[in-house]
């Protein structure tokens, strides 16, 4: 894991310093003369050698240190990170749970059904749900249940001090749009574990004693079915973060994602290296809770 | 290299490719889209650019059959030419993450020490989610369509060697490799000429399922205004310029969202035809 970060850390110097294109002549704008550029880039350090640059970065990086951001008045970027951090963690949060309940259920009643006509419809559902863009999945759920039907809020987001349930009124359609992907994924990898385990003898004889069929499906076949779909929940999560970034901007919820667009646009480079930093070890993280909760499930696997 | 018998083989394939009903319906939505792209002079009614102020948010109608945007601008025309955007990002970033991608894997796969140097560095730009790492590297580079291109090629690279190699790692334990060898190839001839052969389905595969994958995030880039420059006719920028107008021209951002939805669901019931035909054992359907 400490390798990994190395590399993602890495990563966004290459990207951030490397890449063609002077952050400093970025930042200042194209009213800049030489000399200002000269002098923000002695500042920001950029005239010294890569190596020695990719020494002093990782080093401020090691200590916590993320520079302070250009457009907040110079807070230090953890903090605007951390003001931001409510609104994300609550809509992945429970986008992920939505997908994960949604997702399994349906997947395993499709299982269930095979080849029934219902099964045929959540086959379809779950393509189409694959293949559209979710910013405009969004937008028509603004415009059937926001505007024409005005029975949600269309945008914004009220932290959860002002109280849940308007937190959770603002919350819903993020929520879907978010999950929509995500509930998909879920579903068919369900629905196809499922068919495997439910091909098994063990079913069969538990049908054949007499056990209650939504016992057998709930308690011997997903069970057993679970571990992919544990590793799909955890992909989607990723997923769910970089989609984030998407749904904030749709609905103006003040999030890390939109904090990310809004510095792209105001040239705040230690914001953006920053909340990509927040990201990938976020998504670390969660790759290794995945690993966690495997052993936990299936007490077989071992590493 | 193609034999009578192989051609045979070939045509078999095809043949229960076209059996299968979503994978033709896949085609013919992406012929539609080619066509679309290459004749988009002759098909759309209006200039996509032309701004005519007097005609601004007009309601779909026969002059302007999905409506007009906020400049007066034809949202039909638009969309038309919004093919051309997907399909010349998409195209390309295939072929640049096939191309580096499977000279990745290939290497990887056959050699075991550079394998842990490559995969470790694949593994880095996997460690973020792809919209993530693609706003970061857009955000270096600015808005232009080579820089769309280069950014989602560097994104999808990773996904196409890490295919590409774990097909070579069960090639390379193959008798024929093993022939190819007594008889005296070397590495390089069997890494370059006789392992690709065999890996072909795979990287066709990967490819149309990337191809899906870049439709919809090229869209979403330009939709949060880090991809395509604003004036450009892309679908994503089409969705976001009706954004603010949800309420009184829903038309703008509705007919482009419709054709994206169309190309990406076509392309993975090509990717999910290609499977079940070119590799049996991946066949998840049940």
């Amino acid at each position: 894991m400490a390798l990994v970060l190395l590399v993602v850390s890495i990563t966004i110097f290459i990207v951030m310093h490397l890449l063609p294109g002077d952050p400093a002549a970025i930042m200042l704008g194209p009213e800049a003369t030489n000399e200002d550029i000269a002098v923000l880039k002695a500042e920001m350090g950029l005239d010294k050698p890569v190596w020695i640059q990719f020494v002093d970065w990782t080093g401020r990086i090691v200590r916590g240190d993320l520079g302070n951001s250009i457009f907040f008045q110079n807070r230090s970027v953890p903090d605007v990170i951390a003001d931001h951090l409510e609104a994300t963690l609550l809509l992945t949060l429970f986008s992920l749970g939505l997908a994960t309940v949604i997702g399994i259920f349906s997947g395993v009643v499709a299982a269930s059904t095979h080849e029934s006509i219902y099964d045929r419809g959540f086959m379809l559902l779950t393509s189409m749900a694959v293949a559209i863009p979710n910013f405009w999945l969004g937008l028509m759920l603004v415009l059937g249940f926001a505007i024409m039907i005005p029975i949600l809020p269309a945008a914004g987001y009220s932290p959860l001090s002002q109280g849940v349930w308007s937190c959770l009124s603002y919350l819903v359609l993020p929520s879907i749009t978010l999950a929509a992907g995500a509930v998909a994924l879920i579903a068919r990898m369900t629905r196809a574990c499922m068919l495997d385990v439910l091909r098994n003898d063990y079913i069969r004889t538990a049908k054949a004693k007499g056990v209650r069929q939504s016992f057998v499906i709930f308690k011997h076949a997903l069970r057993n079915a679970i571990i992919p779909v544990v590793t799909v929940i955890g992909m989607s999560f990723a997923n769910l973060m970089g989609g984030a970034v998407v749904t904030e901007s749709i609905f103006n919820i003040p999030g890390v994602g939109r904090l990310l667009i809004k510095s792209v646009f105001t040239r705040d480079y230690p914001v953006i290296e920053g909340v990509v930093l927040y990201i990938a070890i976020a998504w670390t993280l969660i790759n290794l809770m995945v690993d966690i909760i495997y052993t936990l499930i299936d007490p077989r696997l071992e590493y | 290299m193609i034999n009578t018998k192989e051609k045979s083989g070939s045509r078999r394939t095809l043949e229960k490719f076209m059996k299968n009903p979503t994978a033709v319906f896949g085609v013919v939505v992406l012929l539609v889209m080619f066509i679309m792209a290459i004749f988009a002079g002759q098909i759309a009614t209006h200039d996509p650019l032309e701004i005519n102020p007097g005609d601004r948010l007009m309601a779909p109608g026969p002059a302007h059959w999905f409506g007009t945007d906020r400049m007066g601008r034809d949202v039909f025309s638009r969309v038309v030419y919004g093919s051309r955007i997907s399909l010349i990002v998409g195209f390309s970033v295939v072929t640049l993450t096939s191309i580096f991608g499977t000279f990745l894997g290939l290497v990887s796969g056959y050699f075991k020490r550079l394998d842990e140097v490559i995969m470790r560095i694949l593994d880095g730009l996997m460690a973020f989610p792809g919209l993530i790492l693609m706003i970061m590297i857009m955000a270096v580079l600015g808005r232009s369509l080579v820089n769309v291109i280069i950014t989602l090629a560097i994104v999808y690279v990773p996904r196409m060697a890490r295919v590409v190699r774990g097909a070579v790692l069960v090639q390379k334990e193959q008798t024929y490799v093993e022939a190819a060898r007594a008889i005296g190839a070397g590495p390089m001839r069997i890494l370059f000429v006789h392992i690709p052969r065999n890996c072909i389905a795979p990287i066709i595969i990967q490819g149309t399922m990337i191809f899906a994958y870049v439709v919809l995030a090229e869209s979403a880039l330009s939709f949060l205004g880090v991809g395509m420059p604003p004036e450009t006719p892309s679908w994503g920028v089409v969705i976001s310029s009706g954004k603010v107008f949800l309420r009184r021209a829903p038309w703008i951002s509705f007919f482009s969202g419709i054709a994206i939805s169309l190309c990406v669901l076509a392309l993975n019931s090509i990717g999910d035809g290609l499977r079940d035909v070119l590799d049996p054992r991946l066949n998840r359907k049940g």
